[in-house]
């Protein structure tokens, strides 16, 4: 039996009229009520996330950023201070260990990493560590991070900070007193496709700051949003998941994150990554439409007339789309197929058309 | 509050008693835990079903949940509407968002499933 652990907040959610339920070995707030309902209310006006059981690390020493370089795919002497970027952690064959954002800070790096991986992408980065002056601080318990998600979320959040969140611009990051919590790291990040920020500050201070929030936003429409609408969320976005488009088994190739890999190649699994990359993956991540209510699950195959070409990776009911939705990796070979695509969906043949990815990008969205 | 008029399954199924038929249905403990319902598959008029055994599934977003049977006995009636009308079961789960009306086999089979005080206790260690 896996140990659950409650955030600071828990007490919070179940106040709020949460379903509560495990996640990467932590009690959190799965939805409030709908997960549909949660979801549109982000998309139109805004929405808070406890992110306190994500990992949050920090890379600090001399060559700290020469150090994390060679570890993400993503090129970090090249990344200003104030910016982040995404990247992979990977090994040597080039499959991935997880998914992070970097952060250049001026005497070190901020990595935020997957819940489900913080141990394993401590002990990876650790073991790369001998030989360099750089030292691992984990502020995963010491720090907790909030998201706060939607359209009207600059509205919601400027009263409440020392300096201009409209002024920091996506994908980067600043510093400033939000809540009263003096140093708060403000970044112009999230995991919705939505404009927003995610906040990084003492976790002593989360239940307080969350009420200041909440406090203060609900008036101007913030609600509380549980972790199944921050995946409906992320998949219409056409944002991975660690655990469903990215496993050991996969590279970023295959995945469609070419984006977030350096083409020097000088990280560990570059090469690996480059020969895949010229030569081509044998499957691909594709995104689809399904007909019918029914929701395409993980595992549940696809299937190109009669033959199983691949499997569905995520799936869920779209409110955005008004559709079922999902990605799935599929043979390479057979991704330009003209016979029909479908799922074996519990014992049905659902018919479903490709679609690239995203599913959803907002308008004036960078 | 769990109605008192009808008998439950610790998978949150209600059975209740109609004249010599049985109505049968999913209680609101499920449905706030579900949320969302997308769909739903029930068996046809003259099937029969086994105390125990699968009888159909709901899905939400969520997740796919399969349906218990809380007695056996034949199908002969089943709500057509709400497949259509899937909100009708989050909001009235006990009354218009019935299932399916049985003719039980077995008369016995109803008295032995849980009552309200005993599935409540199942509701509250769920919830934790």
């Amino acid at each position: 039996m896996v140990d659950v652990r409650d955030t600071a907040l828990a007490t919070r959610h179940e106040g709020l009229s949460a379903r509560m339920g495990p996640f990467a070995g932590w009690r959190m707030p799965l939805h409030y009520g709908s997960i549909l309902d949660e979801a549109s209310h982000v998309r139109a006006s805004a929405g808070l996330f406890d992110l306190c059981h994500m990992g949050r690390l920090r890379l600090s020493g001399p060559d700290c950023i020469a150090v994390t370089d060679r570890l993400v795919t993503c090129a970090v002497d090249t990344l200003k201070l104030g910016r982040i970027r995404y990247g992979l952690l990977t090994r040597e064959d080039g499959t991935t260990i997880d998914d992070v954002l970097v952060y250049r800070e001026p005497e070190s790096i901020f990595l935020c990493v997957n819940a489900g991986n913080l141990a394993r992408d401590v002990a990876w980065i650790e073991a790369h560590l001998a030989g360099t002056e750089t030292r691992l601080h984990d502020l995963s318990t010491s720090h907790a991070m909030l998201a706060l998600q939607g359209p009207r979320s600059v509205d919601i959040v400027r009263a409440l900070c020392s300096g201009d969140p409209g002024a920091i611009k996506y994908y980067g990051f600043g510093s400033m007193t939000v809540a009263d919590v003096a140093d708060t790291m403000i970044s112009r990040t999230g995991y919705t496709g939505e404009d927003g920020f995610e906040l990084v500050f003492p976790m002593d201070r989360v239940a307080e700051v969350f009420d200041r929030l909440m406090e203060h936003g609900t008036s101007l429409g913030l609600r509380p949003i549980g972790l199944a609408a921050r995946d409906t969320l992320r998949l219409e976005a056409g944002m991975p998941l660690y655990g469903h488009e990215l496993d050991d088994a996969t590279t970023p190739v295959e995945a469609g994150l070419m984006f977030a890999v350096s083409k020097r190649f000088d990280f560990i699994g570059g090469p690996a990554i480059q020969a895949i990359h010229e030569r081509g993956p044998d499957r691909q991540l594709i995104g689809f439409v399904a007909e019918g209510p029914r929701v395409p699950r993980q595992g549940t195959p696809i299937l190109a007339g009669d033959e199983v070409v691949g499997e569905v990776r995520s799936g869920t009911r779209s409110p955005t789309l008004g559709a079922s939705i999902g990605t799935g990796y599929v043979e390479t070979a057979k991704v330009s197929t003209a016979l029909p695509l479908a799922l074996e969906l519990r014992s049905a043949r659902v018919p479903v058309e490709p679609v690239k990815l995203p599913f959803y990008h907002r308008e004036n969205g960078t | 509050m769990i109605p008192n008029d009808r008998r439950f399954l610790a998978s949150h199924e209600w059975a209740k008693s109609e004249g010599d038929l049985i109505t049968i249905g999913i209680t609101d403990f499920a449905v706030q835990h579900l949320t969302d319902l997308v769909y739903i598959d029930l068996p046809s008029v003259g099937d029969e079903l086994q105390k125990g055994e699968r009888f159909g599934e709901i899905e939400s977003v969520k997740a796919v949940s399969d349906l218990n049977a809380p007695i056996s006995g034949e199908v002969v009636e089943v709500n057509d509407a709400i497949a259509d009308s899937l909100e009708t079961v989050a909001e009235d789960p006990y009354e218009a968002g019935w299932f399916v009306k049985i003719r039980p086999s077995d008369a016995s089979e109803h008295e032995s499933l849980l009552d309200d005080a005993a599935y409540g206790k199942v509701t509250e260690e769920e919830a934790h």
